[in-house]
């Protein structure tokens, strides 16, 4: 199995990766920290990976993603699974002060997959076969006033991925829309742990891997996330506004 | 830089001591260097997952590194069977790992639960039922990788460094931070263990049991009825097993299959409850052993079936006492142990007696020694349970013996200095820029 992973540090992009190393993967790993990538490569390999090799940039660099994909595609020949997992979690005092920070936010949520996507889903459509994972969120569902501004980038990215998936499905490629809840990893340090709510990223690496293999459209992981989010989207906006979600 | 968040939520496994930490969650070990020259005035200490019982793994209003992200392989040599990972790597993934390699190699010494970081192993230096023939988790650790809070990344090994070596093997986390080690790794057949459990009736017997299966059973330990008295006082079940080789497949990867969503209201578990569990479970073995073939899980990590097992004594917590009495006086002590536990009334069924080996740790503060360590819950019921457990500490004392840190969090100093005479020694090689609520009580009565 070939897999090119955006956003390889990420505590769910290593998990991912983690999934694919018993069986012999092949993998061709992209993030911001050349150090970190090693650390992440030794790892696979002694889990069992074939091949891992990796690229350092910074995803939000547009102009270098034509060449990153080509790289990995020369690496790995066939791609036969793509999870885009770059991203951060906005400042939204910030964003909301700073027009230019907001655009940031919006570009690197958003943008940077959209345009990873873009190149990525042509030669994907040339081999016929793979399936690609994108990292959305359930801030997307709703726009609230906590963050909005990430929620709007990564709604606007479910609104590509799904065209994408449209447009894929008749070229034999699959993509996921994936909405994780909690995520008990480095970034969420901030936060209270415990409680029912909270996923391992071990768990919400397992769900992606099998959403892409059974094609699914959409992943809310853990499941439940869907139902809550069914909640929070149906509340009326009278009651909504005075909420301090 | 991973950066500090306030909290109150870092809880050891007995829920009894519930402090502000600055709680720092590095996703890489290149963050450590910074985490620790930013500490400013405060003390740090590592964080694994949270399974000493007391206040060993605490440090009030102070730091936290929350160790579980650097779970990195560097390397796993296995042709020699050498395991090179970082700190945070907890022992359940270092199996899995194992497992993924072929099954030919496992964890050399395992404590009673999977859910424990390598690096909190090593600062504990952990040891498992066949501490009689494999030592200490420490006896396998070939190097570590230390760094200190003035920056030094220094490696450690029974060659290179050696005082520090054995001073961070059963260190508490107090001579800096363990970022990796490499394990030498214990060859195995497979996944199979043959075990037996057999029924007896009082303490003699579980000396007699002992004696007639340490040649033959590479792992032992007894579960003791702590509410039986007189002529039953210490009977229990004895189990032993051994590695062997099975045809069978594989069995299936046992994740926690039941757990404990919320605290158990406090009268949940009283002396007519435990009383009816202790008789209903002594049932479950035979006066005659019958061997089974069961999956190591079966045998090793019976409580990890259910997550948050903690949680059973309500929201007041518990205490966990474990000591050790070295041999010549053990029998006579333990007996006087159970007599004063069983008069109380209270305890667990989760109590565990097992003799320990002569096989010398490398670790300068490593808790056991040979002869007898027996290990009990007590629900925190408050001054009752402190009085009880003094009067143990009394009894640990005058046989010579001492608590584990890793269980404790209410051992006065003076009981700690005499259990532990090298305590002294062991001071010049505690870092300053660590320390934990443990060694702040324990190292009363001197300049630290």
């Amino acid at each position: 199995m070939n897999i090119l992973v955006f956003g390889a540090t990420s505590a769910i992009a290593q998990a991912f990766a983690r999934l694919y190393a018993p069986a012999g993967g092949r993998f061709f790993l992209i993030a911001r920290n050349a150090e970190r990538l090693a650390t992440i490569a030794a790892d696979l390999r002694a889990r069992g990976a074939e091949q891992v090799e990796s690229a350092t940039a910074d995803l939000a660099d547009l102009p270098l993603h034509a060449g990153l994909i080509a790289q990995a595609k020369n690496a790995l020949g066939a791609i036969d699974r793509v999870l885009i997992a770059h991203g951060t979690l906005s400042n939204q005092q910030t964003c909301e002060t700073d027009a230019e920070s907001m655009i940031r936010e919006i570009g690197i949520n958003f943008l940077s997959a959209a345009s990873l996507l873009t190149t990525l889903a042509n030669v994907m459509q040339a081999q016929r076969s793979g399936s690609i994972a994108v990292i959305g969120s359930v801030a997307g569902d709703r726009g609230r006033q906590s963050n909005y501004v990430y929620g709007s980038a990564k709604a606007g990215l479910g609104a590509f991925v799904e065209g994408l998936r449209h447009r894929m499905t008749r070229h034999g490629v699959n993509v996921t829309l994936v909405k994780p809840g909690f995520v008990d990893t480095p970034m969420t340090a901030a936060l209270a742990k415990g409680g029912p709510l909270w996923a391992s990223p071990e768990k919400v690496a397992k769900d992606i891997k099998n959403a892409m293999e059974g094609g699914a459209a959409v992943l809310y992981t853990p499941w439940f996330w869907r139902w809550i989010m069914v909640i929070i989207r149906s509340v009326p906006d009278a009651i909504f506004r005075r909420t301090r979600l | 830089m991973a950066a500090l968040h306030e909290r109150t939520d870092a809880l050891s496994w007995g829920r009894v001591h519930r402090f502000k930490h600055a709680l720092a969650r590095p996703a890489f070990s290149d963050e450590l260097p910074l985490l620790l020259s930013a500490r400013e005035d405060r003390t740090v200490l590592a964080r694994g997952l949270g399974r000493s019982y007391g206040d060993s793994g605490l440090n009030e209003n102070n730091i936290l590194i929350d160790m579980r992200a650097l779970d990195h392989v560097r390397e796993f040599d296995v042709v020699n069977g050498v395991l090179d990972v970082e700190a945070g790597m907890s022992l359940k993934d270092i199996l899995v790992l194992c497992a993924q390699k072929g099954g030919a190699w496992f964890l050399p010494v395992t404590p009673g639960t999977k859910f424990v970081t390598l690096g909190g192993a090593i600062a504990n230096d952990v040891h498992g039922k066949n501490h009689h023939g494999a030592g200490c988790f420490g006896n396998h650790v070939l190097s570590l990788r230390l760094l200190r809070s003035d920056g030094q990344m220094l490696t450690c090994s029974p060659k290179e460094n050696t005082d520090l070596f054995r001073a961070t093997i059963g260190g508490m986390g107090l001579t800096g931070l363990i970022v990796s080690a490499r394990m030498a790794m214990k060859a195995v057949p497979g996944p199979w263990l043959e075990s037996e459990d057999i029924r007896y009736d009082n303490l003699d017997d579980f000396y007699n049991l002992t004696a007639q299966s340490l040649a033959d059973w590479e792992y032992t330990v007894a579960w003791v009825d702590c509410l039986a008295r007189g002529a039953q006082l210490g009977r229990g079940i004895f189990s032993r097993a051994r590695h062997v080789l099975s045809t069978r497949p594989a069995p299936p990867r046992s994740e926690p299959r039941l757990a404990l969503p919320i605290s158990f209201p406090n009268f949940a578990l009283n002396r007519v409850t435990l009383a009816a569990f202790n008789a209903f479970y002594l049932r479950r073995a035979s006066r005659r052993p019958a061997r089974n073939v069961v999956p190591f899980e079966n045998v090793f990590y019976p409580l990890d079936a259910i997550g948050q097992f903690n949680l059973m004594y309500g929201r007041r917590g518990f205490y966990q006492y474990q000591c050790v009495i070295p041999s010549g006086g053990d029998r006579d002590a333990t007996r006087a142990l159970l007599a004063e536990i069983s008069d109380a009334g209270v305890g667990s069924f989760l109590a565990v007696l097992k003799t320990l080996g002569d096989k010398a740790s490398p670790g300068l503060m490593s808790f056991p020694m040979a002869g007898t360590t027996l290990a009990l819950d007590f629900a925190n019921d408050g001054a009752p349970t402190l009085s009880l457990l003094s009067r143990l500490d009394a009894i640990t004392r005058a046989a010579g013996g001492r608590v584990y840190p890793a269980k404790d969090g209410r051992v006065a100093a003076a009981d700690y200095q005499a259990g532990y005479g090298q305590w002294r020694d062991f001071v010049r090689f505690v870092d300053p820029g660590f320390s934990s609520n443990f060694w702040r009580r324990v190292s009363q009565g001197t300049a630290v």
